[in-house]
């Protein structure tokens, strides 16, 4: 059975692109445009990676990925953050909130699949 | 002849010139030898009547004696040389600078004062870049495109064997996204654009205000004529962006509702007869202090009204209003000396300050201050204030202690003063 990515992203062509790239690599891909319940979305789908933007209509990545760290089940959950924020202090507010790697767009679609499957990879050996 | 910038210097050298000595030079205008003394070493100021009788003695015109402009250019040289504290610079040689090279030193002051406006511009551009919502939404934006468009081409490149279907489809999606990048490029250069038009020289809308008040000796004929304040911040060149035409109609504003409730002609009879108390002129147009404060420092400059500064700022001790006096020269970036009684005001709010003060090169001043609410006071939000303090300089021989001060800390070369923030450069160059 494949691995699932949800894949959190308001972008339809970049949805569209990510789910191409993670589909032909094997993954089963769902998708989340809204950030008010990401949180519960991540709940429901139980994925092995998330791809989480940061700029989401309704909450910011920022608050989901604090939310998601505060909880039990997904406080290791490996998690890749897609931003178009690169500054460094958005770089440091997700890592003080425990994101596995921050992004930034524009990025390389080897770059960001290699990373999606260094996750999953770190995560089995670590459970 | 090399002259000096400062009065007493002038008035030893002219002296001297005429091969006057000092003690018949007093007794001819009327003063002892001691005082003249320390006029010409610029330990006293020198004005009114006492400058009359010199130039006069001396043949010359009281204007060539006189100093003012080339006090405040020699406090803006001064401020130049603490902003570059690795270069030395012959300080002890300013007052010669300005005297012999005038056109130099205009332009060295004014090169500063470009200088420091650019910089500032630059940390307001970048507070933008780093803060301002729209531009941050407009580079949100360009870069998600960017990243669509990306990762799409990447797509199209990488696999050979991607359908028809799956062709058709991502090519759609990078005319959409080009021409969605197309547009939001357009959109942030047009925002850039409106930022970089806000550059003028003046670093914020509250310099271009001053600039104003300046260039018109803080006396605004069209307001006084009852013209309208919109009108006005439309017209001046110095309000030169929409920030700075809304801060000069709130200043306008005061001023017209200020010469509306203090008409000239009436006020400048009323402060001739109560001796330039704003108290009593207060109390004859029933009118707060602080309007009657700052009436009289928009009167026109003139042989019977005395030279008058004034300097307000907010609780944060930020200059709101400038406007220097002959023999003080107030700064033009930061804050200015923490032993101004403008100050003090901000500790007791309501209650009017009056001290003696005295600049660094002697000249003395009659400060009246005073801290009042800036707004309309309200039970649930703690009241705002500011201060306001009146500069009215004071006449020749004056032996009461005064209150030492300067400009600034960075230009003031007082030892031993209790208030210091920070090391002066003046004595380490």
């Amino acid at each position: 059975m494949s691995k699932t990515v949800l894949l959190v992203e308001d972008e339809p062509n970049i949805i569209e692109a990510i789910s191409f790239l993670l589909e032909r690599d094997g993954w089963t891909v769902r998708i989340h445009s809204q950030g008010g319940d990401a949180v519960e979305a991540v709940a429901r789908v139980a994925p092995d990676v998330v791809v989480l933007d940061v700029m989401l209509p309704g909450r910011s990545g920022f608050d989901i990925l604090r939310d998601l760290r505060s909880e039990a089940t997904t406080k290791e959950l490996p998690i890749l953050m897609l931003t178009a924020r690169g500054q460094t202090k958005d770089r440091e507010l997700a890592e003080s909130y425990g994101v596995s790697h921050f992004m930034t767009k524009p990025f390389s679609n080897e770059e960001m699949l290699g990373k999606v499957r260094e996750l999953y990879a770190a995560s089995v050996d670590k459970s | 002849m090399p002259k000096s910038a400062l009065t007493g210097s002038r008035i030893r050298e002219h002296r001297l010139m005429r091969g006057l000595k000092q003690a018949d030079l007093a007794r001819q205008i009327g003063i002892s030898a001691s005082y003249l003394n320390l006029i010409e070493h610029n330990r006293r100021r020198i004005g009114g009547k006492t400058l009359l009788a010199l130039s006069e003695v001396l043949g010359i015109d009281p204007s060539t004696l006189s100093q003012g402009a080339e006090r405040a250019v020699v406090t803006q040289l001064q401020d130049a040389a603490a902003s570059d504290v690795d270069t030395l610079v012959e300080l002890d040689q300013i007052d010669d600078l300005v005297a012999r090279f005038p056109g130099w030193a205009a332009k060295i002051t004014a090169q500063h004062r470009r200088l420091r406006a650019l910089e500032q511009t630059v940390g307001g551009l970048n507070d933008r870049l780093t803060h301002d919502p729209v531009l941050s939404e407009k580079m949100h934006e360009v870069l998600s495109t960017v990243s669509a468009i990306r990762s799409t081409a990447s797509i199209l490149v990488a696999t050979p064997d991607l359908g028809t279907e799956w062709q058709a489809r991502f090519y759609s999606n990078i005319d959409t996204e080009s021409r969605r990048l197309a547009d939001s490029s357009a959109s942030m250069a047009a925002h850039l654009d409106v930022l970089s038009r806000k550059d003028t020289g003046r670093a914020t809308p509250l310099e271009a205000v001053f600039a104003a008040f300046d260039a018109r000796g803080h006396h605004l004929v069209e307001l006084e004529e009852g013209g309208d304040p919109h009108a006005l911040a439309t017209q001046l060149p110095e309000i030169d962006s929409a920030e700075a035409r809304a801060l000069a109609l709130q200043y306008f504003r005061t001023y017209s509702a200020d010469a509306l409730a203090m008409p000239l002609d009436a006020f400048e009879a009323a402060a001739h007869e109560l001796n330039f108390d704003p108290a009593a002129l207060a109390g004859r147009f029933s009118v707060p202090l602080e309007a009657a404060l700052r009436r009289l420092a928009s009167l026109p400059r003139g042989a019977t009204i005395p030279d008058i500064g004034l300097v307000s700022c907010d609780a944060a001790g930020a200059l709101l209003v400038r406007k220097s006096p002959s023999g003080l020269a107030l700064p033009w970036f930061g804050a200015g000396c923490p032993l101004w009684p403008l100050y003090a005001a901000l500790n007791a709010p309501g209650v009017p300050i009056r001290r003696l003060i005295e600049g660094e090169d002697g000249a003395r001043f009659t400060a009246m201050a005073l801290a009042h609410p800036s707004g309309p006071l309200r039970f649930d939000r703690p009241p705002v204030y500011h201060a306001i303090m009146l500069l009215v300089a004071q006449d020749d021989q004056q032996d009461d202690p005064a209150i030492p001060v300067g400009s600034s800390c960075r230009i003031c070369a007082r030892s031993d003063c209790d208030a210091r923030r920070e090391p002066t450069v003046l004595t380490q160059a």
